[in-house]
């Protein structure tokens, strides 16, 4: 491979961060889902919480969010956003500041495996991390913000690609978010209390929670989206025009739609009713995403039976346009009334994460392995995993709203005398069984498959060592 | 490159999309506008004084339960908010409103039902039932798929520790009377002494710093402010 300075820039890229966040991306995501099959164990099998406290259902739950979010996502975010930044500014980010960035976010993920199951958390959820590690996640952020900035201000392209607004407003809402809802008075070293209480603290914890899922899991992932999509369909993006629209609404639209968390709630009803139309709104600027990403295959589909790649993006958006549809459905009081507390919302939460953010993460990491190492090591086992993450994804998500259903009606049963028809809510519990078991085989086949593709980047990098005597492969 | 197919120039392509430092000003301001809505007058709310009547802070025992409570992540699992349904309020008892949760710091309200509801569980069970529960909830509730909870049997809490919790809530504004922030450990022992000595009614011996008798006591506070009050202005005849 050649070293990628297209159009004779006379800057070299820095690829080895891209590395970095590559095998961190590819380590987080197989231990964040291999603690996501435990959890999901544990509720299809309770004695496999086993008594130890460190290990129980309420401690790892948030190790897994956290890892998967942060470390997994958030990591892959990273991957991306360095490799195409440079190229999309045509100049070389800053080692340093690269660097503590990585070991900074590295060093938060592992001081979060360190003391989630040990029972030290905020409760808030997505927010769990005790106030140091949320001053240190402030410090490097601020780190990863400068070098950002930095790209941006020596920059020698003066446009700004579709995908660096999207990675801009990721860098700025998510430093605002945290620092709002981590605002906290310590009493000790590792426990601290909200300035905010009741409702208003539970309304701040969602505007913030929320947002994570709009600003952590959805604007970065529409700008690998605009980057990685037409790169690896070799085509223009669809429309520059709707990606703009569809920005600014997106934006503008999600800050609002925290409070269709707390439908029903002691929150005023102004807020309700406003989070409500709002969440509403957003499929339009949502669906505005997709379709540019889909459109953009015009004239390539052919390449969707052929290109492994094509084929784990192009479901990725799919599921976007498919989570973006079911959240705003939700966000209907009556909707929410019946799927508010059930596995539905799970089932909503992984068609998200696992069809959009897991499925753009593996197209992305399939795309760059040959041109941060050379050939990926074995080409089938790419399409064996997209086989075993689709099927995986569909018996989770399936198994999670029908188990979601199920409950939800169960516990909202009246019967001819105006009773409870089942007042023993164990009873309702009983009957999820078969569905926490589905998901549980769903979300094994998904780790295999995640398995898989660690396996085969490892075996890349070998094959690369070994041929890098003769003939360097690293684009440098 | 894929950026490069619009050659023609917009007007908002010169005045936007070229400008770093004007695009991240008005991407800050674009979700400035929603939140400043929506939070602003929420930091604002004061509760009118006859709303928070008959709502206390939590105990410092009650406290140290709900520290153990949070470490244990209950939440995940249980909600603390009774929706306005006759479905929800036949199985709990009365719906949550916005001021019971005034002390509420963190709040507790969860996201997910896999157990049931705790909002209104205060009083709802005796002490030894929780005793038993926690320990082995299939004792209780057969089919029960809530982990065992062992170690709180063995594990004690730290009066100090959970003086610090008290103190700093104090600090954000929980009334608490001074006699009780003068001496947090005597107040804390005078109600543990309380749930022991009720535990041991039922045969059950526990001591007092265990931290499940924290857990109890907490639990048992759970809604009951809330549900006198309620009670209270529908006429105290109930
Ligand atoms: C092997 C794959 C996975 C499995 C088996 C799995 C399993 C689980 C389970 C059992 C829960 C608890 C659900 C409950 O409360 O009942 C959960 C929650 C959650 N997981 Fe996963 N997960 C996987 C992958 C992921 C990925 C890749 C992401 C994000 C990128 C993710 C994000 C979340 C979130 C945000 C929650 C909290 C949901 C809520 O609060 O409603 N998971 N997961
Ligand atoms: C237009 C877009 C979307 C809207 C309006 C929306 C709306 C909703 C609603 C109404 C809930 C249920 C809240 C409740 O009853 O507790 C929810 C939960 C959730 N959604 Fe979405 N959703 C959207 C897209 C997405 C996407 C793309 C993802 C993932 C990448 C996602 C991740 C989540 C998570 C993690 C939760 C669970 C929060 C929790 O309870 O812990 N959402 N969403």
């Amino acid at each position: 491979m050649s070293p990628d300075t297209s159009n004779g820039a006379h800057e070299t890229y820095d690829d080895d961060i891209v590395r970095l966040f590559f095998g961190a991306t590819v380590l987080w995501a197989v231990v964040g889902m291999l603690v996501g099959v435990i959890i999901a164990l544990q509720l299809a099998f309770w004695p496999a919480n086993m008594d130890v406290p460190y290990l129980t259902f309420g401690r790892l739950r948030p190790l897994h969010t956290n890892a998967v979010i942060f470390a997994f996502a958030g990591n892959a975010v990273f991957t991306g956003i360095y490799y195409s930044m440079q190229r999309l500014m045509k100049v070389r980010t800053h080692d340093l500041l690269s660097r503590i960035h990585f070991w900074g976010w590295q060093g938060i993920i592992v001081s979060a495996a360190l003391t989630l199951p040990f029972g030290f958390t905020q409760s808030r959820e997505y927010a769990e991390l005790i106030w140091p590690i949320d001053i240190a996640i402030a410090v490097v952020w601020v780190v990863f913000a400068i070098n950002f900035f930095y790209t941006i201000a020596y920059r020698k392209v003066q446009h700004l690609y579709v995908a660096i607004w999207f990675y801009m407003s990721f860098v700025l809402t998510v430093a605002v978010l945290h620092i709002v809802n981590a605002l906290a008075l310590p009493a000790t070293l590792t426990r601290s209390f909200p300035l905010y209480s009741g409702m208003t603290d539970a309304l701040v914890q969602w505007w913030y929670g929320h947002n994570a899922v709009a600003f952590f899991l959805t604007t970065p992932f529409l700008g690998l989206m605009y980057y990685f999509l037409p790169k690896a369909a070799e085509r223009p993006v669809f429309s520059y025009r709707l990606s703009i629209i569809h920005f600014w609404a997106l934006v503008f639209l999600y800050i609002w739609a925290g409070p269709h968390h707390l439908l029903y709630s002691g929150l005023p009803d102004w807020v309700q009713t406003v989070g409500s139309i709002f969440s509403i709104m957003l499929i339009a600027p949502s669906w505005g995403g997709m379709l540019n990403g889909l459109l953009t295959l015009r004239g390539a589909w052919d390449r969707l039976r052929t290109d492994p790649i094509i084929k784990f993006l192009v479901v990725g958006v799919s599921f976007y346009g498919m989570s973006t549809f079911e959240g705003p459905m939700m966000s209907v009081r009556s909707v929410n009334a019946l799927s508010h507390f059930t596995n539905w919302v799970v089932g909503h939460v992984h068609s998200g994460a696992l069809g959009w953010n897991g499925m753009i993460s593996f197209g992305m990491l399939y795309w760059l392995a040959p041109r941060l190492w050379g050939k990926v090591h074995n080409e089938s086992w790419v399409s064996l995993h997209f086989w075993m993450a689709t099927i995986g994804i569909v018996l989770y998500v399936v198994s999670m709203w029908a188990g979601g259903l199920t409950e939800g009606l169960m516990w909202r049963a009246i019967n001819a005398d105006g009773l409870l028809a089942y007042p023993n809510f164990v009873d309702i519990v009983q009957r999820l069984a078969p569905f926490y078991w589905t998901r549980f085989f769903g979300g094994t086949l998904f780790l295999l498959g995640a398995l898989l593709m660690a396996f085969n980047f490892i075996l890349t990098i070998r094959d690369a060592r070994a041929a890098g005597a003769s003939a360097p492969v690293a684009a440098k | 490159m894929s950026d490069t197919q619009h050659t023609q120039e917009h007007w908002h392509r010169r005045v936007l999309e070229n400008k770093g430092g004007l695009f991240a000003v008005l991407s800050v301001a674009a979700i400035a506008v929603g939140s400043m809505v929506e939070l602003v007058p929420m930091f604002t709310v004061d509760y009118a004084p006859e709303e928070v009547v008959g709502i206390h802070p939590y105990t410092p025992l009650e406290v140290a339960g709900r520290d153990i409570y949070v470490r244990e992540g209950c939440y995940l699992c249980h909600s603390q908010w009774v929706r306005p349904f006759r479905s929800e309020t036949l199985r709990y008892g009365t719906w949550s409103r916005a001021e019971e949760y005034v002390y509420d710091r963190p709040f507790q309200l969860g996201s997910r039902r896999i157990g049931p509801d705790l909002h209104r569980v205060g009083g709802k069970y005796n002490n030894a039932w929780h005793y038993e529960h926690m320990r082995n909830p299939r004792s209780t509730s057969p089919g029960s798929i809530m982990p065992n909870y062992p170690w709180l049997y063995e594990w004690s809490y730290d009066p100090a520790d959970v003086a610090a919790s008290v103190n700093t809530l104090a600090t954000l504004g929980h009334p608490y009377a001074d006699d009780v922030l003068a001496d947090i450990p005597g107040a804390i022992r005078a109600q543990a002494d309380d749930v022991v000595a009720d535990l041991k009614a039922s045969n059950i011996e526990v001591e007092p710093d265990k931290e499940i008798v924290a857990v109890i006591a907490y639990l048992q506070r759970l809604g009951l402010d809330g549900r006198a009050k309620v009670a209270a202005a529908e006429g105290g005849a109930k």
